[in-house]
Protein backbone atom coordinates (compact mmCIF):
# COMPACT_ATOMS: atom_id res chain seq x y z
CA UNK A 1 0.00 0.00 0.00
CA UNK A 2 1.30 3.39 -0.93
CA UNK A 3 2.06 5.93 1.71
CA UNK A 4 -0.61 8.43 2.71
CA UNK A 5 -0.17 11.84 1.20
CA UNK A 6 -0.57 14.47 3.86
CA UNK A 7 -1.51 17.89 2.73
CA UNK A 8 -0.51 20.41 5.39
CA UNK A 9 -1.87 23.40 3.52
CA UNK A 10 -5.27 24.93 4.25
CA UNK A 11 -7.39 27.16 2.02
CA UNK A 12 -5.83 30.09 3.89
CA UNK A 13 -2.49 29.20 2.31
CA UNK A 14 -3.89 29.21 -1.21
CA UNK A 15 -2.66 31.91 -3.52
CA UNK A 16 -5.41 34.23 -4.76
CA UNK A 17 -6.34 33.29 -8.33
CA UNK A 18 -5.02 36.45 -9.98
CA UNK A 19 -1.67 36.19 -8.21
CA UNK A 20 -1.51 32.49 -9.03
CA UNK A 21 -1.87 33.11 -12.75
CA UNK A 22 0.43 36.08 -12.68
CA UNK A 23 3.16 34.16 -10.97
CA UNK A 24 2.78 31.32 -13.41
CA UNK A 25 3.22 33.70 -16.28
CA UNK A 26 6.31 35.22 -14.70
CA UNK A 27 7.74 31.83 -13.85
CA UNK A 28 7.17 30.56 -17.36
CA UNK A 29 9.00 33.59 -18.65
CA UNK A 30 11.92 33.00 -16.34
CA UNK A 31 12.22 29.31 -17.05
CA UNK A 32 15.69 28.29 -18.07
CA UNK A 33 17.17 31.65 -17.21
CA UNK A 34 18.22 30.52 -13.76
CA UNK A 35 16.40 33.46 -12.27
CA UNK A 36 13.56 31.23 -11.14
CA UNK A 37 15.77 29.90 -8.36
CA UNK A 38 16.11 33.41 -6.98
CA UNK A 39 12.40 33.38 -6.25
CA UNK A 40 13.16 30.93 -3.48
CA UNK A 41 10.30 29.15 -1.81
CA UNK A 42 7.86 29.60 -4.63
CA UNK A 43 10.20 27.95 -7.03
CA UNK A 44 11.14 25.15 -4.68
CA UNK A 45 7.66 23.73 -4.42
CA UNK A 46 7.59 23.25 -8.15
CA UNK A 47 11.20 22.32 -8.67
CA UNK A 48 10.36 18.72 -9.49
CA UNK A 49 9.14 19.68 -12.95
CA UNK A 50 10.50 22.16 -15.46
CA UNK A 51 8.43 25.26 -15.01
CA UNK A 52 7.24 25.66 -18.58
CA UNK A 53 5.73 22.19 -18.47
CA UNK A 54 3.82 22.97 -15.33
CA UNK A 55 2.15 26.06 -16.64
CA UNK A 56 -1.44 24.91 -17.13
CA UNK A 57 -3.14 24.98 -20.48
CA UNK A 58 -5.86 27.53 -20.96
CA UNK A 59 -9.50 27.06 -20.02
CA UNK A 60 -10.37 27.07 -23.71
CA UNK A 61 -7.89 24.29 -24.46
CA UNK A 62 -8.85 22.09 -21.53
CA UNK A 63 -12.59 22.42 -22.06
CA UNK A 64 -12.64 22.64 -25.84
CA UNK A 65 -10.44 19.72 -26.86
CA UNK A 66 -11.87 16.59 -25.30
CA UNK A 67 -12.55 12.95 -25.91
CA UNK A 68 -15.92 11.94 -24.49
CA UNK A 69 -17.31 9.57 -27.10
CA UNK A 70 -20.74 9.47 -25.47
CA UNK A 71 -21.16 12.91 -27.04
CA UNK A 72 -19.43 12.19 -30.35
CA UNK A 73 -16.00 11.25 -31.61
CA UNK A 74 -14.90 14.73 -32.72
CA UNK A 75 -12.74 16.70 -30.32
CA UNK A 76 -15.26 19.54 -30.29
CA UNK A 77 -18.35 17.34 -29.91
CA UNK A 78 -18.21 17.06 -26.12
CA UNK A 79 -18.08 20.82 -25.58
CA UNK A 80 -20.92 21.20 -28.04
CA UNK A 81 -23.29 18.51 -26.78
CA UNK A 82 -22.36 17.66 -23.19
CA UNK A 83 -24.49 20.49 -21.86
CA UNK A 84 -27.49 18.18 -22.27
CA UNK A 85 -26.23 15.88 -19.55
CA UNK A 86 -28.09 16.33 -16.27
CA UNK A 87 -25.62 16.25 -13.40
CA UNK A 88 -27.97 17.16 -10.59
CA UNK A 89 -28.92 15.13 -8.70
CA UNK A 90 -25.92 12.79 -8.98
CA UNK A 91 -25.01 9.78 -7.00
CA UNK A 92 -22.32 7.17 -7.17
CA UNK A 93 -23.10 3.56 -6.39
CA UNK A 94 -20.26 2.03 -4.45
CA UNK A 95 -20.58 -1.73 -4.24
CA UNK A 96 -18.79 -5.03 -4.32
CA UNK A 97 -16.26 -5.87 -1.64
CA UNK A 98 -16.93 -2.89 0.62
CA UNK A 99 -18.24 -2.58 4.16
CA UNK A 100 -20.63 0.25 3.40
CA UNK A 101 -22.16 -0.33 -0.03
CA UNK A 102 -24.82 2.04 -1.28
CA UNK A 103 -25.63 5.10 -3.30
CA UNK A 104 -23.51 8.03 -2.25
CA UNK A 105 -24.91 11.38 -3.29
CA UNK A 106 -22.46 13.86 -4.77
CA UNK A 107 -23.17 16.32 -1.93
CA UNK A 108 -22.59 13.64 0.67
CA UNK A 109 -19.25 12.74 -0.90
CA UNK A 110 -18.18 16.38 -1.08
CA UNK A 111 -19.07 16.95 2.55
CA UNK A 112 -16.81 14.11 3.64
CA UNK A 113 -13.79 14.89 1.45
CA UNK A 114 -11.09 17.54 1.56
CA UNK A 115 -10.64 19.23 -1.79
CA UNK A 116 -7.20 20.28 -2.94
CA UNK A 117 -5.57 21.50 -6.12
CA UNK A 118 -3.40 19.15 -8.16
CA UNK A 119 -1.64 20.38 -11.26
CA UNK A 120 -0.99 17.29 -13.36
CA UNK A 121 0.27 16.49 -16.78
CA UNK A 122 -2.40 14.82 -18.87
CA UNK A 123 -1.27 12.56 -21.70
CA UNK A 124 -3.64 11.13 -24.29
CA UNK A 125 -2.87 7.86 -26.06
CA UNK A 126 -3.27 9.86 -29.30
CA UNK A 127 0.07 11.46 -28.40
CA UNK A 128 -1.12 14.89 -27.33
CA UNK A 129 -0.82 16.33 -23.86
CA UNK A 130 -1.98 19.13 -21.61
CA UNK A 131 -1.34 20.38 -18.11
CA UNK A 132 -4.53 20.65 -16.08
CA UNK A 133 -5.10 22.30 -12.70
CA UNK A 134 -7.59 19.91 -11.08
CA UNK A 135 -9.47 20.21 -7.86
CA UNK A 136 -10.44 17.01 -6.19
CA UNK A 137 -9.76 14.55 -3.43
CA UNK A 138 -7.79 11.36 -3.19
CA UNK A 139 -9.69 8.31 -4.33
CA UNK A 140 -8.16 6.51 -1.34
CA UNK A 141 -10.24 8.69 0.98
CA UNK A 142 -13.47 7.74 -0.75
CA UNK A 143 -12.56 4.06 -0.76
CA UNK A 144 -11.69 4.24 2.92
CA UNK A 145 -15.06 5.83 3.56
CA UNK A 146 -16.73 2.89 1.81
CA UNK A 147 -14.56 0.44 3.73
CA UNK A 148 -12.49 -1.75 1.42
CA UNK A 149 -12.77 -5.41 2.39
CA UNK A 150 -9.92 -7.83 2.74
CA UNK A 151 -10.29 -9.73 -0.54
CA UNK A 152 -10.60 -6.69 -2.83
CA UNK A 153 -7.84 -6.43 -5.44
CA UNK A 154 -9.30 -4.19 -8.14
CA UNK A 155 -11.56 -1.18 -8.51
CA UNK A 156 -13.98 -0.98 -11.43
CA UNK A 157 -15.59 2.25 -12.62
CA UNK A 158 -18.55 3.03 -14.85
CA UNK A 159 -19.56 6.20 -16.70
CA UNK A 160 -23.14 7.40 -16.90
CA UNK A 161 -25.00 5.84 -19.85
CA UNK A 162 -28.08 7.88 -20.71
CA UNK A 163 -28.79 7.76 -24.45
CA UNK A 164 -31.44 10.49 -24.27
CA UNK A 165 -28.76 12.97 -23.22
CA UNK A 166 -25.77 11.44 -24.99
CA UNK A 167 -26.10 11.67 -28.78
CA UNK A 168 -22.85 9.79 -29.40
CA UNK A 169 -24.23 6.60 -27.90
CA UNK A 170 -26.55 5.93 -30.88
CA UNK A 171 -23.43 4.44 -32.45
CA UNK A 172 -21.75 1.45 -30.94
CA UNK A 173 -18.38 3.18 -31.03
CA UNK A 174 -17.71 1.34 -27.79
CA UNK A 175 -19.69 -1.13 -25.73
CA UNK A 176 -21.55 1.33 -23.50
CA UNK A 177 -21.47 2.11 -20.65
CA UNK A 178 -17.85 3.15 -20.64
CA UNK A 179 -15.87 1.09 -18.15
CA UNK A 180 -12.47 1.46 -16.59
CA UNK A 181 -10.51 -0.16 -13.83
CA UNK A 182 -7.46 0.04 -11.62
CA UNK A 183 -5.58 -2.35 -9.43
CA UNK A 184 -6.33 -1.54 -5.78
CA UNK A 185 -2.82 -0.26 -5.06
CA UNK A 186 -3.03 2.06 -8.07
CA UNK A 187 -6.41 3.29 -6.88
CA UNK A 188 -5.10 3.90 -3.37
CA UNK A 189 -2.02 5.74 -4.63
CA UNK A 190 -1.87 9.33 -3.38
CA UNK A 191 -1.55 10.67 -6.94
CA UNK A 192 -4.90 9.11 -7.91
CA UNK A 193 -7.68 11.59 -7.40
CA UNK A 194 -11.36 12.01 -8.04
CA UNK A 195 -11.65 15.44 -9.63
CA UNK A 196 -14.60 17.73 -9.10
CA UNK A 197 -13.26 20.88 -10.68
CA UNK A 198 -10.70 22.60 -12.89
CA UNK A 199 -9.30 26.11 -12.59
CA UNK A 200 -11.13 26.49 -9.29
CA UNK A 201 -14.51 26.00 -10.96
CA UNK A 202 -16.82 22.97 -11.02
CA UNK A 203 -15.98 20.50 -13.79
CA UNK A 204 -17.68 21.37 -17.08
CA UNK A 205 -19.76 18.46 -18.38
CA UNK A 206 -17.36 17.76 -21.24
CA UNK A 207 -14.57 17.25 -18.72
CA UNK A 208 -16.56 14.62 -16.83
CA UNK A 209 -18.87 16.46 -14.47
CA UNK A 210 -19.55 16.19 -11.69
CA UNK A 211 -16.97 13.64 -10.65
CA UNK A 212 -14.22 11.92 -12.58
CA UNK A 213 -11.13 9.87 -12.00
CA UNK A 214 -7.66 11.31 -12.71
CA UNK A 215 -4.69 8.93 -12.89
CA UNK A 216 -1.87 11.16 -14.14
CA UNK A 217 0.67 8.46 -15.01
CA UNK A 218 -1.72 6.59 -17.32
CA UNK A 219 -3.13 7.46 -20.74
CA UNK A 220 -6.10 9.78 -20.51
CA UNK A 221 -8.76 7.20 -21.32
CA UNK A 222 -8.07 5.51 -17.98
CA UNK A 223 -9.25 8.68 -16.24
CA UNK A 224 -12.93 7.80 -16.61
CA UNK A 225 -15.46 10.62 -16.65
CA UNK A 226 -18.85 11.24 -15.02
CA UNK A 227 -18.54 8.25 -12.73
CA UNK A 228 -21.77 6.59 -11.53
CA UNK A 229 -20.46 3.31 -10.15
CA UNK A 230 -17.39 2.14 -8.29
CA UNK A 231 -17.10 -1.58 -7.64
CA UNK A 232 -14.46 -3.31 -5.56
CA UNK A 233 -13.68 -6.77 -6.91
CA UNK A 234 -11.19 -9.57 -6.58
CA UNK A 235 -10.83 -9.96 -10.35
CA UNK A 236 -9.41 -7.68 -13.01
CA UNK A 237 -12.49 -5.88 -14.35
CA UNK A 238 -13.21 -5.57 -18.08
CA UNK A 239 -12.39 -2.10 -19.44
CA UNK A 240 -13.95 -0.50 -22.52
CA UNK A 241 -10.92 0.14 -24.70
CA UNK A 242 -9.39 -3.19 -23.80
CA UNK A 243 -12.66 -4.89 -24.76
CA UNK A 244 -12.82 -2.99 -28.04
CA UNK A 245 -9.23 -3.65 -29.09
CA UNK A 246 -7.07 -5.63 -26.66
CA UNK A 247 -4.08 -5.54 -29.01
CA UNK A 248 -3.89 -1.76 -28.76
CA UNK A 249 -5.21 -0.95 -25.31
CA UNK A 250 -3.99 -2.90 -22.32
CA UNK A 251 -5.51 -2.93 -18.86
CA UNK A 252 -2.64 -0.93 -17.39
CA UNK A 253 -2.09 1.66 -20.13
CA UNK A 254 0.73 3.37 -18.29
CA UNK A 255 2.34 6.18 -20.25
CA UNK A 256 5.46 4.52 -21.58
CA UNK A 257 7.58 5.97 -24.38
CA UNK A 258 9.18 2.57 -24.97
CA UNK A 259 6.02 0.59 -25.54
CA UNK A 260 4.87 1.36 -29.05
CA UNK A 261 1.21 1.59 -29.90
CA UNK A 262 0.04 0.18 -33.22
CA UNK A 263 -1.31 3.58 -34.22
CA UNK A 264 0.63 6.27 -32.45
CA UNK A 265 4.28 6.27 -31.57
CA UNK A 266 4.39 7.00 -27.88
CA UNK A 267 7.99 8.23 -27.89
CA UNK A 268 6.99 11.84 -28.25
CA UNK A 269 3.96 14.02 -27.83
CA UNK A 270 2.63 17.44 -28.69
CA UNK A 271 1.43 19.83 -26.06
CA UNK A 272 -1.95 21.27 -27.00
CA UNK A 273 -1.93 25.01 -27.56
CA UNK A 274 1.36 25.45 -29.39
CA UNK A 275 -0.27 26.39 -32.67
CA UNK A 276 0.57 25.20 -36.15
CA UNK A 277 4.32 25.03 -35.62
CA UNK A 278 4.44 23.41 -32.20
CA UNK A 279 7.44 21.15 -31.64
CA UNK A 280 7.00 17.66 -30.31
CA UNK A 281 8.51 16.89 -26.97
CA UNK A 282 9.79 13.57 -25.68
CA UNK A 283 7.32 11.58 -23.61
CA UNK A 284 8.40 10.85 -20.07
CA UNK A 285 8.17 7.43 -18.46
CA UNK A 286 4.94 7.21 -16.44
CA UNK A 287 4.20 10.69 -17.79
CA UNK A 288 6.88 12.17 -15.53
CA UNK A 289 5.63 10.49 -12.34
CA UNK A 290 8.18 7.69 -12.40
CA UNK A 291 9.64 8.49 -8.98
CA UNK A 292 6.18 8.27 -7.45
CA UNK A 293 4.73 5.20 -9.16
CA UNK A 294 7.48 2.98 -10.58
CA UNK A 295 7.47 0.89 -7.40
CA UNK A 296 3.91 -0.23 -8.17
CA UNK A 297 5.18 -2.17 -11.16
CA UNK A 298 8.38 -3.65 -9.80
CA UNK A 299 9.12 -6.99 -11.36
CA UNK A 300 6.45 -6.58 -14.06
CA UNK A 301 7.31 -6.68 -17.73
CA UNK A 302 5.59 -3.50 -18.87
CA UNK A 303 5.68 -4.50 -22.52
CA UNK A 304 3.60 -7.53 -21.60
CA UNK A 305 1.40 -5.77 -19.05
CA UNK A 306 1.02 -2.64 -21.16
CA UNK B 1 -29.81 15.86 -68.96
CA UNK B 2 -29.42 17.57 -72.29
CA UNK B 3 -29.55 21.01 -70.76
CA UNK B 4 -27.07 20.13 -68.01
CA UNK B 5 -24.68 18.69 -70.54
CA UNK B 6 -24.99 21.80 -72.68
CA UNK B 7 -24.22 23.93 -69.65
CA UNK B 8 -21.18 21.79 -68.83
CA UNK B 9 -19.98 22.19 -72.40
CA UNK B 10 -20.05 25.99 -72.04
CA UNK B 11 -18.18 26.04 -68.73
CA UNK B 12 -14.41 26.39 -68.86
CA UNK B 13 -12.25 24.08 -66.76
CA UNK B 14 -9.88 26.60 -65.22
CA UNK B 15 -12.34 27.86 -62.56
CA UNK B 16 -12.54 24.28 -61.27
CA UNK B 17 -8.80 24.31 -60.67
CA UNK B 18 -8.96 27.74 -59.06
CA UNK B 19 -11.97 27.20 -56.81
CA UNK B 20 -10.92 23.64 -56.02
CA UNK B 21 -7.47 24.68 -54.86
CA UNK B 22 -8.64 27.60 -52.73
CA UNK B 23 -9.54 25.57 -49.62
CA UNK B 24 -5.87 24.57 -49.40
CA UNK B 25 -4.38 27.94 -48.45
CA UNK B 26 -7.63 28.97 -46.75
CA UNK B 27 -7.51 26.05 -44.32
CA UNK B 28 -3.84 26.74 -43.68
CA UNK B 29 -4.70 30.35 -42.87
CA UNK B 30 -7.45 29.20 -40.51
CA UNK B 31 -4.96 26.90 -38.82
CA UNK B 32 -2.54 29.78 -38.36
CA UNK B 33 -5.13 32.11 -36.90
CA UNK B 34 -6.92 29.76 -34.54
CA UNK B 35 -9.87 28.98 -36.81
CA UNK B 36 -9.22 25.25 -36.61
CA UNK B 37 -9.28 25.02 -32.83
CA UNK B 38 -6.55 24.50 -30.28
CA UNK B 39 -4.83 21.62 -32.10
CA UNK B 40 -4.58 22.99 -35.66
CA UNK B 41 -2.02 20.46 -36.88
CA UNK B 42 -4.32 17.47 -36.50
CA UNK B 43 -7.30 19.46 -37.71
CA UNK B 44 -5.48 20.56 -40.87
CA UNK B 45 -4.20 17.05 -41.52
CA UNK B 46 -7.73 15.72 -41.18
CA UNK B 47 -9.32 18.44 -43.35
CA UNK B 48 -6.88 17.89 -46.22
CA UNK B 49 -7.23 14.13 -45.99
CA UNK B 50 -10.99 14.29 -46.02
CA UNK B 51 -11.04 16.69 -48.98
CA UNK B 52 -8.75 14.36 -50.90
CA UNK B 53 -11.05 11.43 -50.23
CA UNK B 54 -14.13 13.41 -51.27
CA UNK B 55 -12.48 14.43 -54.55
CA UNK B 56 -11.36 10.87 -55.16
CA UNK B 57 -14.94 9.71 -54.77
CA UNK B 58 -16.04 12.43 -57.16
CA UNK B 59 -13.61 11.24 -59.85
CA UNK B 60 -14.92 7.72 -59.42
CA UNK B 61 -18.49 8.98 -59.75
CA UNK B 62 -17.97 10.69 -63.10
CA UNK B 63 -18.12 7.71 -65.37
CA UNK B 64 -21.11 6.02 -63.66
CA UNK B 65 -22.92 9.38 -63.76
CA UNK B 66 -22.43 9.49 -67.48
CA UNK B 67 -23.32 5.90 -68.08
CA UNK B 68 -26.31 5.64 -65.78
CA UNK B 69 -27.71 9.18 -65.79
CA UNK B 70 -26.29 10.54 -68.97
CA UNK B 71 -24.61 13.43 -67.20
CA UNK B 72 -21.28 14.08 -68.84
CA UNK B 73 -18.73 15.68 -66.52
CA UNK B 74 -15.80 14.00 -68.19
CA UNK B 75 -14.13 17.28 -69.06
CA UNK B 76 -13.68 18.04 -65.35
CA UNK B 77 -12.30 14.66 -64.36
CA UNK B 78 -8.63 15.49 -64.82
CA UNK B 79 -9.01 18.70 -62.82
CA UNK B 80 -10.78 16.88 -59.98
CA UNK B 81 -8.20 14.11 -60.02
CA UNK B 82 -5.30 16.56 -59.89
CA UNK B 83 -6.98 18.53 -57.10
CA UNK B 84 -7.37 15.28 -55.21
CA UNK B 85 -3.64 14.67 -55.58
CA UNK B 86 -2.96 18.24 -54.44
CA UNK B 87 -4.83 17.59 -51.18
CA UNK B 88 -3.19 14.21 -50.70
CA UNK B 89 0.14 16.02 -51.02
CA UNK B 90 -0.95 18.70 -48.53
CA UNK B 91 -2.15 15.99 -46.15
CA UNK B 92 1.15 14.16 -46.43
CA UNK B 93 3.20 17.34 -45.99
CA UNK B 94 1.30 18.36 -42.86
CA UNK B 95 1.92 14.92 -41.46
CA UNK B 96 5.64 14.95 -42.36
CA UNK B 97 6.56 18.52 -41.54
CA UNK B 98 4.13 19.71 -38.89
CA UNK B 99 2.92 16.54 -37.21
CA UNK B 100 5.63 13.89 -36.87
CA UNK B 101 8.62 16.14 -37.63
CA UNK B 102 11.22 13.53 -36.71
CA UNK B 103 12.65 11.62 -39.68
CA UNK B 104 13.40 8.44 -37.72
CA UNK B 105 9.87 8.37 -36.41
CA UNK B 106 8.43 9.01 -39.87
CA UNK B 107 10.19 5.96 -41.26
CA UNK B 108 9.20 3.84 -38.28
CA UNK B 109 5.61 4.96 -38.64
CA UNK B 110 5.50 4.07 -42.32
CA UNK B 111 6.99 0.65 -41.69
CA UNK B 112 5.23 -0.25 -38.47
CA UNK B 113 1.81 1.34 -38.44
CA UNK B 114 -0.44 -0.41 -40.94
CA UNK B 115 -2.78 2.53 -41.52
CA UNK B 116 0.18 4.73 -42.39
CA UNK B 117 1.72 2.05 -44.61
CA UNK B 118 -1.59 1.84 -46.44
CA UNK B 119 -1.90 5.62 -46.70
CA UNK B 120 1.60 5.83 -48.14
CA UNK B 121 0.68 3.04 -50.55
CA UNK B 122 -2.22 5.09 -51.82
CA UNK B 123 0.05 8.10 -52.28
CA UNK B 124 2.63 6.09 -54.21
CA UNK B 125 -0.08 4.71 -56.50
CA UNK B 126 -1.33 8.22 -57.19
CA UNK B 127 2.08 9.59 -58.15
CA UNK B 128 2.20 8.14 -61.69
CA UNK B 129 -1.44 9.13 -62.16
CA UNK B 130 -0.73 12.76 -61.35
CA UNK B 131 2.41 12.77 -63.49
CA UNK B 132 0.59 11.42 -66.53
CA UNK B 133 -2.45 13.67 -66.21
CA UNK B 134 -1.54 15.76 -69.25
CA UNK B 135 -2.34 15.59 -72.93
CA UNK B 136 1.16 14.61 -73.95
CA UNK B 137 1.11 11.53 -71.70
CA UNK B 138 -2.35 10.56 -72.91
CA UNK B 139 -1.11 10.69 -76.51
CA UNK B 140 2.17 8.94 -75.85
CA UNK B 141 0.79 6.15 -73.67
CA UNK B 142 -2.24 5.38 -75.76
CA UNK B 143 -4.12 2.38 -74.38
CA UNK B 144 -1.57 1.96 -71.61
CA UNK B 145 -2.78 5.27 -70.23
CA UNK B 146 -6.28 4.06 -69.47
CA UNK B 147 -4.95 0.84 -68.04
CA UNK B 148 -2.49 2.78 -65.86
CA UNK B 149 -5.24 5.03 -64.62
CA UNK B 150 -7.19 2.10 -63.25
CA UNK B 151 -4.72 2.43 -60.37
CA UNK B 152 -7.22 5.01 -59.16
CA UNK B 153 -9.43 2.13 -58.03
CA UNK B 154 -6.72 0.69 -55.83
CA UNK B 155 -5.74 4.12 -54.52
CA UNK B 156 -9.34 4.86 -53.60
CA UNK B 157 -9.76 1.61 -51.71
CA UNK B 158 -6.47 2.13 -49.88
CA UNK B 159 -7.36 5.73 -49.06
CA UNK B 160 -10.72 4.77 -47.61
CA UNK B 161 -9.26 1.83 -45.68
CA UNK B 162 -6.59 4.20 -44.32
CA UNK B 163 -9.39 6.37 -42.90
CA UNK B 164 -11.29 3.41 -41.45
CA UNK B 165 -8.15 2.12 -39.74
CA UNK B 166 -7.16 5.36 -38.12
CA UNK B 167 -10.54 5.85 -36.46
CA UNK B 168 -10.63 4.83 -32.84
CA UNK B 169 -13.47 2.49 -31.97
CA UNK B 170 -16.32 1.68 -34.34
CA UNK B 171 -17.00 4.94 -36.20
CA UNK B 172 -19.57 5.51 -38.92
CA UNK B 173 -18.07 8.32 -41.02
CA UNK B 174 -15.06 6.46 -42.43
CA UNK B 175 -17.25 3.45 -43.16
CA UNK B 176 -19.55 5.65 -45.24
CA UNK B 177 -16.56 6.71 -47.35
CA UNK B 178 -15.43 3.13 -47.78
CA UNK B 179 -18.98 2.12 -48.68
CA UNK B 180 -19.19 4.84 -51.33
CA UNK B 181 -15.87 3.82 -52.86
CA UNK B 182 -16.87 0.17 -52.98
CA UNK B 183 -20.27 1.06 -54.43
CA UNK B 184 -18.72 3.18 -57.19
CA UNK B 185 -16.27 0.42 -58.00
CA UNK B 186 -19.02 -2.19 -58.02
CA UNK B 187 -20.81 -0.16 -60.69
CA UNK B 188 -17.83 -0.81 -62.93
CA UNK B 189 -18.25 -4.54 -62.87
CA UNK B 190 -19.72 -5.33 -66.28
CA UNK B 191 -23.50 -5.24 -65.97
CA UNK B 192 -24.21 -8.71 -67.22
CA UNK B 193 -22.38 -10.24 -64.31
CA UNK B 194 -24.71 -8.98 -61.65
CA UNK B 195 -27.61 -7.15 -63.22
CA UNK B 196 -29.87 -8.76 -65.75
CA UNK B 197 -30.19 -6.01 -68.30
CA UNK B 198 -31.56 -6.30 -71.81
CA UNK B 199 -28.90 -7.71 -74.02
CA UNK B 200 -27.35 -5.18 -76.27
CA UNK B 201 -26.98 -2.59 -73.51
CA UNK B 202 -23.64 -1.03 -74.31
CA UNK B 203 -21.00 -1.72 -71.72
CA UNK B 204 -18.75 1.26 -71.50
CA UNK B 205 -15.21 0.39 -72.40
CA UNK B 206 -13.89 3.47 -70.71
CA UNK B 207 -14.32 4.05 -67.07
Amino acid sequence: MARRWTNDLTPADATPEAVFWNRRRIMAGLAGSGLAAALGTQARAEAALPEEELAPNTWEEVTGYCNFYEFGTGKGDPSEYAERMTTEPWSVAIDGLVDNPGDYSFEQILSEMTLEERIYRFRCVEAWSMVVPWQGFELADLLTLAGVQEGAKYVAFETLYRPSEMPGTIYKVLDWPYREGLRLDEAMHPLTIMATGIFGKPLPNQNGAPLRLVVPWKYGFKSIKSVVRITLTDEEPPTSWNMANPREYGFYSNVNPEVSHPRWSQASERRIGGGLFARRQPTLMFNGYEAEVAALYEGMDLSEYF
Amino acid sequence: MGFANQLVRCLPVWPVYLLGALPGPWLFYLGLTGGLGVEPIKALEHEYGELALQLLILTLAISPLRRLLGLNLLKFRRAIGLLCFFYVLCHLLVWLVLDVQILGQILTDIAKRPYITIGMGAFVLMLPLALTSNNLSVRKLGRTWSRLHRLTYAAAVLGAVHFVMLAKGFQIEPLIYLGLVLFLLALRVPYSRWLRLPSGTPVSGRS
